[in-house]
């Protein structure tokens, strides 16, 4: 965990104090909706279908027990007692009132935990993988890379009215669990032939309704020019993005219209005036920022202890076991995802008992700590083998134990028409739906990985372009259609879905899903061969045959 | 971006004004009194653009009491009750259409 200093403390408490005036104003009327808007959207504050919204930051998805335990009282609180963690690791609060929301951020800030960077034309809150500082893959933790951004980035008077809002997603192990393709900029951390560390940058990704991968622009950067180099990619942006055109002013149009090479020679140009001033970042500052995260003391413990091997003879633990702990970097310990995803229930919710649960699941096994990934399930990074046992049990007792982690019911669905008032067809339904065609979990382990993806709209909360199936909502005349894409990817070999046919009403899609999930069974080489693998091998056509003859 | 009083409005049936209310975001609907009633049944429905309109500049003569103000299409059930037009709308009236995770208890049914 990082441990905020005085400043964070200070400035936070400050402007809960303004956001509380702001809202006094609004409500006496001395400010108008007008001017309101763009002060609690800086804030974090929507106004949905049928309430308020308050999105809080959850930075690059890290959480302590202690601030999860205040999202659950938050909840309770001020809410209808519970949260929608989302994709870009974030939570929601969807039923929050206006007249509140200073008391709720104020309840907040106590814990560190504000709504800035959550929504407007800004460098929104850093994203990275969730299994940071745990997995045995990263070349070094990318928190700490994050952090440094976040520092840079907060309230940054230059980059608060950028052409639109700005993505950055971090990884730092060759398997990329934070979809930095799909950002605004993506930042891979690794090392050059000579052993030392650097980033390659990636630009101009995105979804929404005009999706690319983005495109390299750099293979190795040095760790120590992050935010220079950064800084000039803003520069470029902010001086050449489109602002006369909404949907024009993503940096991936830009890119797209003028073209990496010339985008990355602007870059360069920029930096080479900039890459030895202040913002180089000297070895000093990035180990001052990097002590004040408090690593975990670690115990000298064997791997595979007998606690955890007895109990790996009960066939549910054991199926839990294999499908959602992972290996950690400390020989004893394991990385545990926590799936927010039982059949049936709301992707990516979760009640304030069960926030409260894992809050103190995490400070009795896990050192405190907490993730959140944009997969919307919840991770304790730190858990002890021989503790597995007890957590599984505690998890279990609270509906958190489902082992269909990256099975075809962990599936990532945006709030949709039942909350958002952007969305033109309901998401979670169809999700609710489909996960409970294979609530036979034989069935869906037998299917393997395959992620599905919803949106319920083309904004593309739900990443629907990268689901190895994406489900897309569209209004015709009035009547909610899913337009259905297969073969999409959000890892490092991150590519859009290709559509599999004409869309379909509300009602054929769970059908429709379990025909293409046949239609795979069908025709993979192998049961070790992934849907997505397959249809990279055979194209979208043998699916389509089969799937649109059957409707 | 258009303000609302000036986009062209179009009125094919009954139509209604509805916002969210300020203090707590709580769906509400313009009435004949020039007030804001958070039931449907209490909506001034007209049927003319004139009269839309009219009811819509209403609304934003006060921007204290609601947010967002637009025009809503509404249909006349068969007991003659004013129903939303259209899905949104009625997920406005009716909230989400999923039970809420905080109506149901926290259980997992499945085996493992």
């Amino acid at each position: 965990m990082y441990v905020y200093d005085e400043f964070d403390r200070s400035f936070l408490a400050e402007r809960v104090a303004e956001f509380r005036d702001q809202v006094e104003r609004r409500l006496s009327g001395a400010l108008s909706e007008d001017e309101f808007k763009p002060l609690r959207l800086m804030n974090g504050v929507y106004l949905q279908l049928h309430a308020y919204m308050l999105r809080v930051a959850i930075p690059y998805g890290t959480l302590s027990g202690a601030q999860m335990r205040k999202l659950a009282h938050v909840a309770r609180t001020y809410d209808k007692g519970y949260g929608h963690f989302t994709t870009r690791q974030n939570i929601q609060f969807n039923w929050i009132k206006l007249e509140d929301l200073p008391a709720a951020m104020a309840a907040l800030a106590e814990v560190g935990v504000h709504g800035i960077q959550t929504s407007g034309n800004c460098i929104r809150n850093v994203t990275t993988d969730q299994w940071a500082g745990a997995t045995p893959e990263e070349v070094d933790d990318p928190r700490l890379w994050a952090e440094i951004l976040r520092q840079y980035s907060t309230a940054h008077p230059e980059f608060s009215y950028l052409p639109r809002k700005f993505k950055i997603a971090i990884t730092a192990a060759d398997h990329d669990r934070a979809a930095v393709k799909v950002h605004d900029v993506g930042l891979r951390l690794h090392r050059n032939a000579q052993g030392e560390m650097g980033f390659e940058v990636l630009v101009g990704g995105g979804l929404g309704r005009t999706p690319f991968i983005g495109k390299k622009i750099r293979d190795f950067l040095p760790a120590e020019h992050l935010l220079s180099y950064v800084e000039a990619i803003m520069r470029v942006y902010n001086r050449f993005g489109r602002r006369d055109n909404i949907y024009k002013a993503r940096i991936k149009i830009l890119v797209h219209e003028i073209g990496a090479e010339a985008f990355s020679a602007e870059v360069e140009k920029e930096w080479e005036a900039i890459r030895e001033g202040a913002l180089h970042l000297d070895a000093p500052v990035v180990e001052d920022i990097r002590s004040r995260f408090i690593t975990p003391d670690f115990a000298q413990l064997p791997d595979h202890p007998a606690e955890l091997t007895g109990a790996l003879e009960n066939p549910a633990f054991a199926t839990w076991h294999r499908n959602s702990v992972h290996a950690h970097k400390v020989p004893g310990y394991s990385i545990v995802t926590i799936s927010l995803k039982a059949v049936g229930a709301p992707p990516g919710d979760a009640t304030g008992e069960q926030m409260e649960v894992v809050a103190d699941l995490a400070d009795t096994y896990g050192f405190g700590e907490i993730r959140v990934g944009h997969e919307q399930n919840l991770c304790l990074p730190n858990i002890a083998q021989k503790d597995l046992p007890e957590l599984w049990r505690r998890l279990e007792a609270i509906g958190l134990a489902t082992p269909n982690v990256n099975l075809v019911n962990d599936i990532i669905a945006c709030p949709g028409l039942d909350y958002c008032a952007l969305a033109n067809a309901r998401a979670i339904p169809v999700a609710q739906e489909i996960a409970k065609r294979f609530a036979d979990l034989d069935r869906a382990r037998g299917v393997g990985r395959l992620h599905i993806n919803i949106s319920g709209c083309i904004n593309a909360c739900g990443h629907h372009h990268v689901g190895h199936i994406g489900i897309l909502g569209v209004d015709k005349a009035g009547e909610e259609f899913y337009q259905i894409t297969i073969g999409g990817r959000a890892d490092e070999h991150a590519q859009l879905g290709t559509l599999l046919g004409p869309a379909v009403p509300y009602d054929q899609v769970p059908g429709l899903i379990e025909d293409i999930v046949d239609a795979y069974m069908e025709l993979r080489a192998s049961p070790r061969e992934l849907f997505v693998d397959t249809v990279a091998r055979l194209g979208v056509e043998p699916f389509k045959e089969r799937v649109y003859a059957a409707h | 971006m258009t303000s609302p009083l000036q986009q062209k409005i179009k009125v094919t049936g009954p139509v209604v004004v509805t916002a969210n209310r300020l203090a707590d975001g709580a769906v509400v609907w313009r009435t004949a009194a020039g007030t804001w009633s958070t039931a449907l049944a209490d909506a001034a429905v007209v049927t003319t653009a004139p009269d839309a309109l009219a009811l819509l500049e209403g609304a934003h003569e006060r921007d204290t009491d609601a947010v967002g103000p637009y025009i809503a299409p509404v249909v006349k059930g068969a007991d003659g009750r004013i129903e939303p037009g259209n899905r949104r709308e009625r997920i406005r009236v009716e909230g989400p259409t999923f039970a809420l995770p905080s109506d149901t208890p926290p259980t997992d049914p499945l085996p493992a």
